[in-house]
């Protein structure tokens, strides 16, 4: 396997939806190669810090809005009614 | 009963059960699930429309058509997803308001420019000095995150946001944007391989530096 198959493969890796055949070539390349390794340590961290962010904080005045907007439309009735 | 009393006895129950007491008609319920999912939801609204009046605008729709649409949840999914799709939609429409004002399709589908021919080669490789778990809880590590998000095209920033964010299939994905799962696939390598980029440079260890030497590929 070439480096330029690895990255063409690389979200099926990631992913652990690659074939177990392909998967062991794919293993095998990279513990011949750092670069590959590296790359593909790399954006695992990269999707773990994006899923684990906490980007925006709401602001409060929205936050008293929103739940002002909820009261006043709740249906007397319950909901869906 | 009063407010807080009734939100007292919300706060350490299931999303399940918050949903089943709101279709029961309490108000203090829904709005526990609202206090829970608001922020979650409104992250999501600004990482996709990268606005925050449109966000808001975004997240409040998207509670109402929940209220509106309670009697219909089944619990097939988490209160979480089904908040988060029913957010998607809101923003893709929204987007898609914005593309037909600038007379410019979403659904630049297959053969549009930059979705076929090479992948761009990692360029700067290094191992990162600290792990996410780390790194998460600062702030300016946040802002590194969103500025990159910031940089790339908007077709590939969805397809990362709902994909690896959020969490959906390439298959869900794809259907949610109304695009090809191969379209899916390619996207979101682009957008993996460039945010891998961007942030390595900042957070990548340059002792650790790796060069690639295409040459010896085996």
């Amino acid at each position: 396997m070439k480096c330029e198959e690895l990255l063409a493969m690389l979200n099926e890796y990631v992913d652990g939806t690659v074939d177990p055949s392909v998967c062991m070539e794919y293993e095998k390349h990279m513990a011949g190669c750092d670069p590959c390794k590296v790359v593909v340590d790399n954006i695992r961290k990269t999707i773990v810090l994006y899923k684990e962010g906490k980007p925006y904080e709401l602001p409060l005045t929205f936050r008293n809005r929103l739940h002002e907007t909820l009261r006043q439309k709740w249906p007397k009735s319950g909901p869906g009614s | 009963m009063s407010n807080d009393i009734k939100n007292a006895s919300c706060r350490d129950v299931s999303d399940g059960e918050l949903v089943q007491r709101s279709q029961g008609g309490e108000l203090a319920a829904f709005e526990e699930l609202a206090f829970r999912h608001e922020e979650k939801v409104y992250s999501l609204a600004m990482r996709m429309l990268r606005h925050e009046q449109d966000a808001e605008d975004v997240t409040q729709q998207s509670f109402l058509n929940a209220m509106e649409n309670l009697q219909n949840f089944r619990g097939d999914s988490s209160f979480s997803t089904w908040i988060c799709r029913i957010a998607i939609h809101g923003a893709l429409k929204l987007i898609r308001k914005r593309k037909s004002r600038s007379m410019v399709s979403l659904d630049e589908a297959a053969g549009e420019e930059g979705d076929h021919g090479t992948i761009p080669h990692p360029e700067y490789i290094a191992d990162w000095r600290e792990s996410p778990e780390v790194l998460v809880h600062r702030n300016e590590i946040q802002k590194l995150l969103e500025d990159a998000l910031s940089g790339l095209d908007e077709k590939h920033r969805m397809v990362f946001l709902l994909r690896d964010v959020e969490g959906f299939s390439v298959k869900e994905t794809a259907e949610l944007l109304g695009l090809t799962e191969t379209n899916v696939k390619v996207r979101l390598l682009r957008a993996r391989l460039q945010l891998r980029e961007v942030l390595t440079r900042t957070l990548g260890d340059p002792d650790t530096r790796v060069v690639r030497h295409h040459k010896h590929a085996r």
